[in-house]
């Protein structure tokens, strides 16, 4: 049977993940994993989800969304909830990591929500601005929330620990700008990579169907679209709700791989980071931010002694990619390789 | 209302918009039969693209209204229009210029594919069976302008005139009562106008819809218009069959420019 291009693409994409997990599978087995590389793997497997969930907003929808990590954390700190108050009455811990990791995607989802319902209305940039707010706003409020749980149920409150009444069993889960401490590492190498299995698909099923299309439309020309009968807010929505309720799931999946999870550590430099991702492996090409994503990852762990010189070569490196992206020599000669290897494919078949 | 306006596909009365102080549009009266193929002409800046803006909704008219088959358009968003029968092409062509000529049409069919988001995440049967119907109805459409082999070439790689036909195809894909073309033969050699001319026949006899086109290229709107309506300053200044429009003074003059008045 002839496959049709983007069918290749996405099988290529699931290869790509099940190859990363089975390399990392064999080297476990032969003790060739690193402590420090092995503490890598779920950070690794967060950030790609996230570079494919804001890739479907920048890339297919064509809108910037500069306040992911706003989306990451309210789904990391839904999740750990979840899996601490549930640790009594689900006492399996693959269970309680589905769980979290749902409640995480449909909070961040919500959040989704309210942002998209008024800003995607317009057009323009004001997604752009709204989310760079929202990330900020998210960090702050989260940095004064506590949350407790005892054997009444959950308590919150935006003052200290002391007043959320605790009974004497009680347990803070959340505490304030120290974050939720204390949390029971649930997430596994073999549970991140079923969920990223599953983004890959709903990411990609979504774009290579009628809904996908429309999305890719209103991105292309907005007023051919409507003119087609392409409904525009709606489809703006659904591509930008999909990418927050996936962020969620990404936030919770990263946050119960450690004991102790701050707020801070989803700020304005998350967000780009994640954004320079998707921009280094190519604005709307799945394959790319699967692999910058790990790439970008993995990197400044193998190189520590440069870490300090990380968002310099970041700069320097999108600046340029920027030119070569931007130099029609470069371009053309890009082009040029595409087209013999399209040419040789088409030889082999 | 008369017997022909109420056969007619579209009405409109005393459609106007302004711009700030500018009137652009005025007292703009017509009715289009539902199998006419009509021409809307007019010297440059007489407020063409702008009646045909008016009717999609693009911009909302200061006022008179819009009957479409025989429903006001008045509340109606651009895409409510185009589910209720109105499709057009775009003088400046706006195609998805990074998808596919097959993509482009298939957009033009989002609301004849019947499959939800869901079906379409999980590859349900609804998914498999529509889908493989909407590519039958693609390569069907885009057959009509022989474009069938061109269904997995990018848009904006296609040839000017290719371009400006896929535009039609992508109009014609909504299933629309009333096509609206603006300037479907610009740019095109005299061979395409030909050619051209012959398909918009087609189209109108096969689909049985309406037509309404604004074109400078006189012989093609003299060739296949049954009707023509003559604009200046957004006004109609003569509406009648091509022979009279040929033959009408105030026509000439808004083409040609009048003598001038003497203080």
């Amino acid at each position: 049977m002839k496959l049709k291009k983007h069918t290749k693409i996405s099988f290529l994409n699931y290869g790509i993940v099940i190859l990363f997990f089975i390399v990392v599978q064999i080297l476990a087995s032969g003790g060739m994993l690193t402590n420090s590389l092995r503490g890598q793997l779920i950070p690794i497997l967060s950030y790609v989800i996230m570079a494919l969930a804001l890739n479907l907003v920048v890339g297919i929808s064509g809108e910037l969304s500069l306040g992911h990590a706003g989306f990451m954390s309210v789904g990391a700190f839904s999740g750990v909830v979840v899996s601490m108050s549930l640790a009594g009455s689900i006492p399996d811990p693959t269970l309680r990591l589905f769980c979290a990791i749902l409640v995480g995607a449909l909070f961040a989802g919500i959040a989704g929500v309210l942002i998209g319902i008024p800003v995607l209305r317009l057009n323009g940039d004001y997604l752009a601005i709204v989310t760079l707010a929202f990330g900020e706003i998210i960090k702050n409020v989260l940095n004064c929330l506590y949350v407790g749980v005892d054997g009444s149920g959950l308590h919150m409150s935006f003052k200290d620990t002391a007043s959320l009444g605790l009974a004497a069993d009680g347990k803070v889960l959340i505490n304030g700008p120290m974050g939720a401490t204390g949390v029971t590492k649930i997430s596994t190498f073999m549970g991140g990579t079923i969920l990223l299995i599953i983004v890959l698909v709903i990411i990609q099923n979504l774009v290579n169907s009628r809904t996908g299309l429309a999305i890719m439309a209103i991105r292309d020309n907005r007023i051919a679209a409507e003119a087609s009968g392409v409904p525009v807010t709606r489809h703006k929505m659904i591509a930008f709700v999909t990418s927050a309720a996936i962020a969620g799931a990404a936030g919770a999946l990263y946050a119960l791989n450690y004991s102790t999870i701050a707020p801070k550590k989803f700020d304005f430099n998350t967000s780009i980071l994640i954004l320079v991702f998707v921009v280094l492996g190519g604005i709307g090409n799945m394959t790319g931010s699967i692999i910058a994503a790990a790439l970008l990852t993995i990197l400044p762990e193998l190189l520590r002694k440069f870490a300090d010189y990380r968002m310099l070569i970041y700069a320097i490196v999108l600046i340029l990619v920027m030119i070569a992206g931007n130099n029609p020599r470069i371009r053309s000669f890009l082009d040029g390789i595409g087209k013999k290897a399209k040419k040789e494919g088409a030889g082999n078949e | 209302m008369s017997k022909e306006q109420q056969d007619a596909i579209l009405v409109t009365s005393h459609l106007g918009i302004d711009f700030g102080g500018l009137t652009a549009v005025d007292e703009f009266n017509i009715s289009i039969a539902p199998d006419e193929i009509k021409g809307l002409i007019g010297p440059n800046g007489a407020g063409k693209t702008t009646i045909f803006n008016l009717l999609t909704k693009v911009y909302q008219p200061s006022r008179g209204r819009i009957l479409l088959d025989g429903k006001d358009t008045r509340s109606m968003s651009p895409v409510q229009v185009n589910h209720a029968g109105i499709a057009r092409t775009f003088q400046n062509i706006r195609l998805f210029d990074k998808l596919t000529v097959e993509e482009n049409v298939r957009i033009g069919l989002h609301a004849h594919v019947k499959y939800g988001m869901f079906s379409g995440i999980f590859r349900l049967p609804a998914f498999w069976k529509e889908e493989k119907r909407a590519h039958e109805r693609t390569l069907e459409l885009l057959d009509i302008f022989g474009m069938a082999d061109m269904a997995g070439v990018r848009a904006d790689s296609l040839p000017y005139g290719a371009q400006r036909r896929l535009e039609i195809v992508r109009a014609l894909a909504t299933e629309p009562k009333l096509l609206l073309l603006d300037e479907p033969a610009a740019g095109m050699n005299p061979s395409e106008t030909e050619e051209l001319m012959k398909n918009i026949r087609k189209i109108r006899d096969e689909f049985k819809i309406a037509v309404m086109l604004i074109e400078h290229d006189m012989n093609l709107v003299m060739g296949i218009c049954e009707n023509i309506v003559v604009v200046n300053f957004g006004k109609i200044i003569a509406e009648g069959t091509p022979t009279e429009i040929q033959n009408n003074p105030q026509v000439i003059e808004a083409y040609l420019g009048g003598r001038k008045e003497e203080n």
